[in-house]
């Protein structure tokens, strides 16, 4: 057990450094580091000032050096935009963010594994298949444009949501938190909804795609002779042994509800960490960038590490083998 | 003729032999009837935009200014009728539509083919030469896919800078490594098998083994992958033109389009970004529609 | 004559079909008593609708599979007609199911301890700490050294052999009048298989169980058990006391399977072998079923014959094997 957890910690190091050579690459070799490190309204003074400070004329494996020294301290440049180091910009978003991503994933694991339960263990009821048909649509309906509809509808058409911004926040653990206020909830819901709705779909799907393996096994057909009511089949036999897969997915699709929010964030103009990036992309704000690819790499790496070991502690089978 | 030749004859024959079933298969659904009829539309929209668009809209000197905002079905000062309305510029919605589905046709199809092209090779190069190279492909491609598209875009967007064809070239980078990992496995299922080495005894060599046989038997997941990718390339093209990074505003995309009718949304005028909303869902339901039934028509556990 | 403990008359098991159309008959029309005490062995190749009968007897079956007809009398009461709550009391409780695979059975991301536990609550009401005990007496019963620590292991961290036996104490944790036991050393090594037969003799006779054992090896039926009811294609073709079955089969089918047995007393002389294959139930021949594979088949076979009683047996056949064969 032990082991493996110091090997998967190596493993987590070495994607964090691959990544930082891949991003390094990306800014210092295949665009300008001048451009992109040096905000275009500087004088020749400032150039001349950042080019030293960066180490720009120095060789190239001295320069990642530096870029390194500079992520291991959280120095990654000051924002262009904003004059403030890139780093504290997106960590202050960071609680916007991660209350839009909490809410949506609560919501699609709420909605989803109910109805992939009930659409698994009852395929050819027609309201199953109606399920099943609205989540194939839940798939394709670009999140975007839901979000559009869901302001019309609910913004615009009939007033009872508000369109934008997070509303009244209150302080909690050192941020800035709207769920902790009425306003504010109203505020987050229709965020949340629309970045739900993918993820809603995926989760409804793999539960019943899961219900529908474990149904037919042996072990439910013998938990049923042993005269457990059905209840406690379902609950506790299905369910135990759906949470495999579905807590896999619900450990990695967070992640990708942190990167996806960044379409949520805009429509709703939630001023969330996507929100900035896709500014900073617009006008060209490099360290910020950079300092938010970073972030993102580390946020996948610490999550998969923990998708593993809640893994391991959920299969018994794989705790047998890490430690043969 | 040798044995292993003979072998592989009957897998390639196989195939056509198979094909009108898989055809007969795959109509036998009508949902996949439809989302394959619709399609077959809605491409035939996109090749004829230039002939049956009431207006061209990339064309600043056809767009009138005066005409912006219109609703559906209003009429132009020269007797042309805007049936879905115009968007700020006085675009016609409609020809806007016509329009945008072909870049985003073409996106779609341009990136999933290139990213099949790369993927395919890669992952049959790696579990061809097995070794060192395979273990550092794949390691290249796990890396990768444990990274969201939409992120691995941004990332590429932001190196590269915005506009249509770097999204391209972000979505090919994205979605290559999906088909390099499907068809490593399924190559290496195949590898194992008598006629591969039968093929290698007879000292045939490295590329014909590649193409003539590993090749065709990874073609089938190639397929059902590249069909799914198109319709995620098309809606991922959207949401980056939406987000001002693909199309430019002069030549809208869907996506730019609904983002251009964003602002006007909390004003009542939905139509700007309610029409096109609706092209691009049913482009991507119908591809959705086609591609869950050819992964279930050429899934080998359906087909007994 | 006492009444049998289980007694299924015209027991018809249908997959697909509803009210009106009828669908594929994986049981057809099949009969048989079990005494208590006694031991069935309920014997036949796979896809014969043995497994689907004892599945039948639990209401067991998975859609789209149903009981369409006959009665299934339980001490008394037909099964068939239990809702599903009454159903649930009597599984586990009064009769117990055995299955084949035990690497399969136990559901592998809950510790024995659990289901254990829940097995004796379902029916029950003791609280946790009895319960324990209870499912810790059963696993030393049948025979699982240290059973205190073995409760919290899981079903992966034992044997194939131990597993079964986990199933059996599962089995008989509320000492069951009936236990229906479905091939349950096929899938265990031989050596394995002998201890698990006599250790599950054992625990029967001790207290009395009755048992319908499913299988397709007649070394075990003739070991094992009393009586023996043979089935082909969903139907039952020849049933009675296995010592006058087996050195006397009547029904030409029953005849074969047990020429075609590998034995000690006949080396040399070559296998026979029932010629062709088991049809599928898809496609049964007209009539009677073995019809196509039976040298004895005339004209008169294309009409289902029904049981000719013949003493204390029955033979579904109009030209029974006359003779033993010794």
């Amino acid at each position: 057990m032990v082991t493996s957890i110091i090997r998967r910690l190596f493993q987590a190091l070495f994607v964090v450094l691959a990544m930082t050579v891949i991003v390094f690459i990306g800014v210092s070799v295949i665009g300008n580091p001048v451009d992109i490190l040096i905000n275009p309204d500087a004088n020749q003074v400032e150039r001349a000032r950042v080019i030293a400070h960066y180490g720009l004329d120095e060789p190239l494996w001295k320069q990642y050096f530096i870029f390194l020294r500079g992520l291991a301290q959280g120095d990654f440049g000051d924002s262009f935009v904003y004059g403030r180091p890139a780093l504290g910009l997106i960590l202050e978003r960071l609680p916007a963010t991660l209350e839009l991503a909490i809410a949506a994933l609560g919501i699609a694991i709420v909605v989803g594994l109910p109805l992939g339960l009930y659409a698994g263990l009852y395929p050819s009821r027609i309201s199953s298949r109606t399920i099943m048909t609205g989540s194939i649509l839940g798939f394709s309906l670009p999140t975007f444009w839901v979000g559009l509809m869901l302001i019309m509808i609910f913004s615009v058409e009939l007033g009872w949501l508000p369109t934008n911004g997070r509303g009244p926040t209150l302080e909690f653990l050192g941020g800035q938190w709207s769920f902790l206020t009425s306003d504010g909830l109203r505020h987050l819901l229709l965020p949340a909804l629309n970045l739900a709705l993918f993820k809603t779909s995926l989760i409804l799907r793999l539960t019943r795609a899961g219900v529908q393996e474990v149904l037919p096994q042996d072990y439910i057909k013998f938990a049923r002779a042993k005269g457990l009511r059905e209840r406690r089949v379902i609950a506790v036999h299905v369910l135990k042994n759906l949470m495999i897969p579905v807590v896999t997915i619900v450990g990695l699709e967070f992640g990708s509800l942190i990167a996806f929010s960044v379409v949520t964030e805009s429509i709703f103009a939630w001023p969330g960490m996507g929100k900035l990036i896709i500014d900073s992309i617009n006008l060209l704000d490099r360290p910020v960038i950079v300092a938010y690819l970073m972030i993102m790499v580390l946020l996948f790496v610490v999550l998969n590490f923990v998708i593993d070991i809640c893994y391991t502690i959920l299969d018994p089978r794989v705790r047998l083998d890490s430690k043969a | 003729m040798t044995v292993s030749n003979a072998d592989n004859e009957t897998i390639v024959k196989s195939e056509p032999g198979s094909s009108s079933r898989v055809f007969k298969d795959f109509f036998s659904s009508p949902g996949a009837a439809i989302g394959f009829a619709v399609l077959i539309i809605i491409c035939g929209l996109a090749i004829l935009a230039p002939w049956i668009s009431p207006q061209n809209p990339y064309d600043l000197m056809q767009l009138d200014i005066m005409d912006g905002r219109l609703a559906p079905g209003s009429e132009s000062m020269n007797g042309l009728v805007y049936h879905l309305g115009t968007d700020s510029q006085g675009r016609d919605i409609l020809s806007g539509i016509l329009y945008g589905l072909r870049t985003s046709l073409t996106v779609g199809v341009v990136s999933a083919i290139a990213a099949a092209l790369i993927g395919t090779s890669a992952g049959l190069f790696a579990a061809y030469t097995g070794g060192r190279i395979e273990t550092g492909v794949m390691r290249l491609v796990d890396l990768q896919l444990s990274f969201p598209t939409i992120l691995m875009a941004l990332m590429m967007l932001a190196v590269l800078g915005k506009g249509v064809t770097n999204v391209v070239i972000a979505l090919i980078i994205a979605e290559w490594a999906t088909y390099a990992r499907t068809v490593r496995a399924t190559a290496l299922v195949e590898r194992e098998k008598e006629y591969i080495e039968a093929a290698r005894m007879l000292r045939l060599p490295g590329w014909r083994i590649l193409f003539r046989h590993l090749l065709p038997n990874c073609l089938a997941p190639v397929i059902v992958i590249a069909t799914m990718q198109v319709a995620r390339a098309i809606g991922l093209e959207a949401t980056l033109s939406f987000l001002g990074l693909g199309a430019s505003v002069t030549e809208p995309s869907l996506g730019m389009l609904i983002s251009t009718g964003y602002q006007y949304l909390l004003t009542g005028l939905y139509w700007i970004s309610f029409f096109p909303g609706v092209a691009l869902l049913i482009t991507i339901v119908a591809i959705n529609l086609v591609g869950d039934r050819v992964r279930d028509v050429l899934n080998p556990r359906n087909a007994s | 004559m006492t009444t049998p403990l289980l007694s299924v008359s015209n027991l018809v098991t249908e997959f697909g079909g509803e009210k009106g159309a009828s669908g594929l008959k994986a049981v057809n029309d099949v009969s048989f008593k079990v005494e208590r005490g006694r031991v069935l062995g309920l014997v036949g190749e796979s896809g014969s609708g043995k497994s689907v009968t004892g599945f039948s007897v639990m209401r067991l079956l998975e859609r789209p599979g149903r009981i369409a007809s006959g009665q299934i009398i339980f001490d008394g009461v037909d099964l068939a007609r239990l809702s599903n709550e009454e159903m649930r009391q009597i599984r586990g409780k009064r009769i117990a199911m055995v299955f084949q695979d035990p690497m399969m059975t136990l559901n592998p991301v809950l510790t024995i301890e659990t289901q254990m536990v829940e097995a004796v609550r379902a029916h029950d009401q003791v609280s946790k700490t009895i319960a324990r005990q209870r499912a810790r007496d059963a696993l030393g019963l049948v025979g699982i050294p240290s059973p205190e620590e073995r409760l919290s292991s899981y079903p992966h961290q034992f044997s194939g052999g131990m597993r079964q036996r986990v199933v059996i104490a599962i089995a008989l944790l509320h000492k069951p009048e009936l236990i229906i036991a479905d091939e349950p050393t096929t899938a265990l090594d031989v050596t394995i298989q002998s201890q698990i037969i006599s250790e599950f003799q054992k625990l029967t006779e001790e207290s009395d169980t009755a048992v319908i054992w499913i299988t397709h090896d007649l070394a075990i039926v003739s070991r094992l058990a009393d009586d023996i009811a043979v089935m082909y294609a969903g139907r039952l073709v020849e049933s009675g006391p296995v010592s006058s079955v087996l050195t006397d089969p009547k029904h030409p089918y029953t005849a074969g399977l047990i020429a075609s047995v590998p034995s000690r007393n006949r080396r040399g002389v070559p296998l026979r072998q029932i010629p062709g294959m088991t049809p599928a139930i898809t496609m049964l021949p007209k009539g009677c079923s073995f019809r196509t594979r039976c040298d004895r088949a005339t004209d008169e076979c294309l009409v289902v014959p029904p049981l000719f009683p013949q003493q204390e047996r029955f033979v579904r056949c109009f030209h029974p094997v006359m003779k033993a064969m010794t």
